[in-house]
C-alpha cells in the first residue's frame, strides 16, 4: 500500500500542481521520484505532527491540496486537536494519510499501533474516513480524495499486502465494492483487512456456505443504502476490521443498526479487544491473539450459523 | 497613519472593547486591552488589507492566535471598516456570528478560527509557504500570548518557519507578564523570551508593545534583510488604558460595571 501511495501522488502531483506533500520525517527514499519532480511541494515538517497539520491547514487555507503523511498513532491521536480544530472546523482539503493502520507495525509495539484511530477520526465534523482494502483501492481514494473540499483521513497498511482487486474497481467514497455475491451471510470488511476476509469467505465456502464479501472502505459517511440492502436479504452480517470494536467500522454499523426498525439480520463483530498488547510479535501473531486470522474468524462465524450442535457433533 | 491618529483610534478601540465586555458579560478584557496598539500599528499602518476587497488574495493575513483576544480583533475589525458597527451588538447574542473566540470566516476579516492556543502559528506557517509558492508578496502577522508560549506547538513551529528561511513572517509575543491565573513566568519558565526566539533562529526585537510608531517601524521590515522570521516581544501591560484595570490579573475573568464603564471612558478620552 505504501508504494502504491507513493506512486498515485507523484501522478496527482503531476495533474495538479495545489498538491504538496508534507511529510513527518518519514519515508526515507519513498518520496524520491516526488522529491525529484517537485522539490518546492516536500515538505519534511520533522517530528512535530501537531505544526505539521496546522501548516497543512495554512496552506489549504490558501488554495493548495496538502497530503499530510506519518505513521498512523502519530498523525491521528497524538495531533488530533489540530485535525479537529485546524483541519476540520476550518473545513479545508487536508489529506491526511496514515501508514501502519491497525497492527500493521505489531513488532514495533503498542506505541506504533493504531486500534482506535477511526473512532476518533470518525467523530470529527467534516472529515471522510477511508480506509482502502489493497493497493488498487489506495490509488483509488487518493484520487477521489483530491477531489474532495473537505477532509479525508486514509488509512493505509504498509507494504507487500496482497492485491485482492485484478482490475480497478468502480470507486466512490461512501460506496462499499461487492467482490462475491453470495446469500444468507455478508462479510463487511475494511482496511487491511480485505486479504483475511477473501481467505475467510474462502473458508467458509469450504464449508459449505455461500458468504457474500464486500470491501466496505469508506467509514464515513457510512454508505447506509448499502447496509439497509443487506440487513434485509442476508441473515448475518459479518464486520471486519483492524481496529478495536470500540469506536470502528462495526461501531459505526452497529449504532446504524441501533436506530433502524428490527432488521431481518443479526450483527457480528470482529475487531480488536480494548487492551494494549503486552508482547512481542509480528502482526500474523498479534492478528491471532485478538481472533483476526481467516480460521478463527470462519470457525466463529460457523458456530454462530450452525449453533453449537453441529460443532459437536 | 500618523502616531498621533494611530493613538486616538486604539482609545476608541479600548473602549468599545470594554463597553462590549459589560453589555455582552464577557471576559478576558484585560487580555484584550493589552494588544489593542499592536492590532492598531497592524491594521492602520503595517498590512496591505483592503476592507472593502477582504479575499484579495495578495493581502497581508492576521492571526489572533491568542483567540481569546477575540473582543480586541472584533473592534478593530469594525472599526477599519471590515464590517458594520451594529454587527458588533450582536456580539455573543444567542443566534449571532461574533462568538467569545473567533469562528472561520464568521465576519469578513477573520483570517483563521482561534481560541485553542498554540494553533495560530502553524497555521501562518502554512499560509507563508502557500504565498511562496504562488510567488505572491502576501506577508503573514501572528499575535501571540506569552502564556500561549506554554504549548509545545508554538515551538515546534518556531524551530519550522527559520528552517524554511519565511522572511515574510512574524510573530509579536504580547508580553503582558500574565497568564490566566498567575504570572507567566512563575508558571513556566518563559524568561528570557527574546532570547529564546534568538535562539531558535528569529530576527528578535524587543519593543514597548504601547508605543504605536516603534512597534510600526519594526513590522515594516517584513520581510526581513536577514532571510529570517521576524520575532517581537512586546512588552505590554494588561488592562493597558484603564488606571483600575492595568496589570490586575482579575481582569482576565472580571466583567465591569456600568460605573467602571463610565469611569474607563473617562480616563480614554484624556488618553
Amino acid at each position: 500500500m505504501r508504494n502504491a501511495f507513493a506512486a498515485e501522488i507523484t501522478e496527482l502531483a503531476l495533474a495538479d500542481d495545489r498538491i504538496v506533500l508534507l511529510s513527518g520525517d518519514i519515508g526515507n527514499r519513498l518520496f524520491d521520484t516526488f522529491r525529484e519532480r517537485f522539490p518546492e511541494r516536500f515538505i519534511n515538517c520533522g517530528i512535530a505532527e501537531a505544526n505539521m497539520i496546522g501548516v497543512a491547514a495554512g496552506l489549504a487555507m490558501n488554495g493548495f491540496r496538502p497530503i499530510a503523511y506519518t505513521i498512523t498513532p502519530f498523525i491521528t491521536t497524538r495531533c488530533l486537536e489540530q485535525i479537529r480544530v485546524d483541519v476540520c472546523y476550518h473545513d479545508v482539503p487536508v489529506m491526511i494519510v496514515a501508514v501502519g493502520a491497525g497492527l500493521s507495525y505489531a513488532s514495533l509495539g503498542p506505541t506504533h499501533h493504531s486500534c482506535e484511530d477511526i473512532a476518533f477520526l470518525r467523530a470529527l465534523p467534516n472529515m471522510a474516513v477511508v480506509c482502502p482494502g489493497d493497493a488498487v483501492e489506495v490509488r483509488l481514494a487518493l484520487r477521489e480524495g483530491a477531489k474532495r473540499t473537505s477532509g479525508t483521513y486514509i488509512r493505509l497498511g504498509k507494504k507487500g499486502e496482497a492485491v485482492i482487486h485484478k482490475t480497478p474497481p468502480a470507486f466512490t467514497i461512501g460506496k462499499a465494492i461487492t467482490l462475491r455475491s453470495g446469500r444468507e451471510i455478508c462479510l463487511l470488511s475494511t482496511g487491511n483487512m480485505l486479504p483475511v476476509a477473501v481467505e475467510t469467505a474462502d473458508l467458509l465456502t469450504k464449508s459449505g456456505l455461500s458468504p457474500q464479501l464486500v470491501s466496505f472502505h469508506t467509514v464515513k459517511p457510512l454508505d447506509v443504502d448499502y447496509l439497509a440492502d443487506v440487513f434485509k436479504k442476508f441473515s448475518t452480517i459479518v464486520t471486519i476490521e483492524e481496529h478495536s470494536r470500540l469506536g470502528g467500522f462495526g461501531a459505526a454499523v452497529a449504532e446504524w443498526l441501533s436506530d433502524q426498525p428490527p432488521q431481518r439480520a443479526s450483527l457480528m463483530r470482529f475487531g480488536t479487544s480494548d487492551e494494549f498488547l503486552h508482547e512481542s510479535g509480528e502482526q500474523e501473531h498479534a492478528r491471532h491473539h485478538f481472533g483476526l486470522t481467516a480460521p478463527q474468524m470462519a470457525e466463529a462465524i460457523e458456530r454462530r450459523v450452525f449453533g453449537p450442535i453441529r460443532l459437536s457433533a | 497613519m500618523d502616531v498621533e491618529h494611530m493613538r486616538r483610534t486604539a482609545s476608541a478601540i479600548r473602549q468599545g472593547v470594554i463597553e462590549l465586555s459589560h453589555s455582552a458579560g464577557t471576559p478576558h478584557l484585560g487580555s484584550s486591552l493589552s494588544c489593542i496598539d499592536i492590532l492598531t500599528s497592524l491594521y492602520w499602518s503595517v498590512m496591505s488589507i483592503d476592507p472593502q476587497q477582504p479575499n484579495q488574495p495578495e493581502r497581508d493575513r492576521f492571526i489572533l492566535s491568542k483567540g481569546h483576544a477575540a473582543l480586541a480583533l472584533y473592534v478593530t475589525l469594525a472599526e477599519r471598516g471590515f464590517f458594520s458597527k451594529e454587527v458588533l451588538q450582536t456580539y455573543n447574542t444567542d443566534g449571532g456570528r461574533l462568538a467569545e473566540h473567533p469562528g472561520p470566516g464568521c465576519v469578513s476579516g477573520i483570517e483563521a478560527a482561534t481560541g485553542s492556543l498554540g494553533h495560530g502559528l502553524p497555521l501562518g506557517i502554512g499560509m507563508a509557504m502557500a504565498a511562496r509558492l504562488k510567488k505572491s508578496p502576501t506577508r503573514v502577522f501572528v499575535l501571540l500570548g506569552d502564556g500561549e508560549c506554554n504549548e509545545g506547538s508554538v515551538w515546534e513551529a518556531a524551530m519550522m518557519a527559520p528552517a524554511q528561511n519565511l522572511s515574510h513572517l512574524a510573530i509579536i509575543v504580547d508580553y503582558n507578564k500574565w497568564q490566566a491565573t498567575a504570572r507567566s513566568n512563575e508558571t513556566l519558565s518563559l524568561a528570557p523570551l527574546a532570547a529564546k526566539w534568538q535562539a531558535f533562529g528569529w530576527e528578535t526585537h524587543e519593543v514597548d508593545g504601547h508605543d504605536v510608531g516603534e512597534i510600526t517601524r519594526i513590522l515594516k521590515q517584513v520581510p526581513t534583510n536577514s532571510g529570517k522570521p521576524l520575532a517581537v516581544i512586546a512588552h505590554t501591560i494588561k488592562g493597558r488604558g484603564v488606571s483600575f484595570m492595568e496589570d490586575d490579573n482579575n481582569w482576565h475573568y472580571r466583567i465591569p460595571s456600568a460605573d467602571e464603564v463610565r469611569q474607563a471612558a473617562k480616563e480614554l478620552q484624556i488618553a
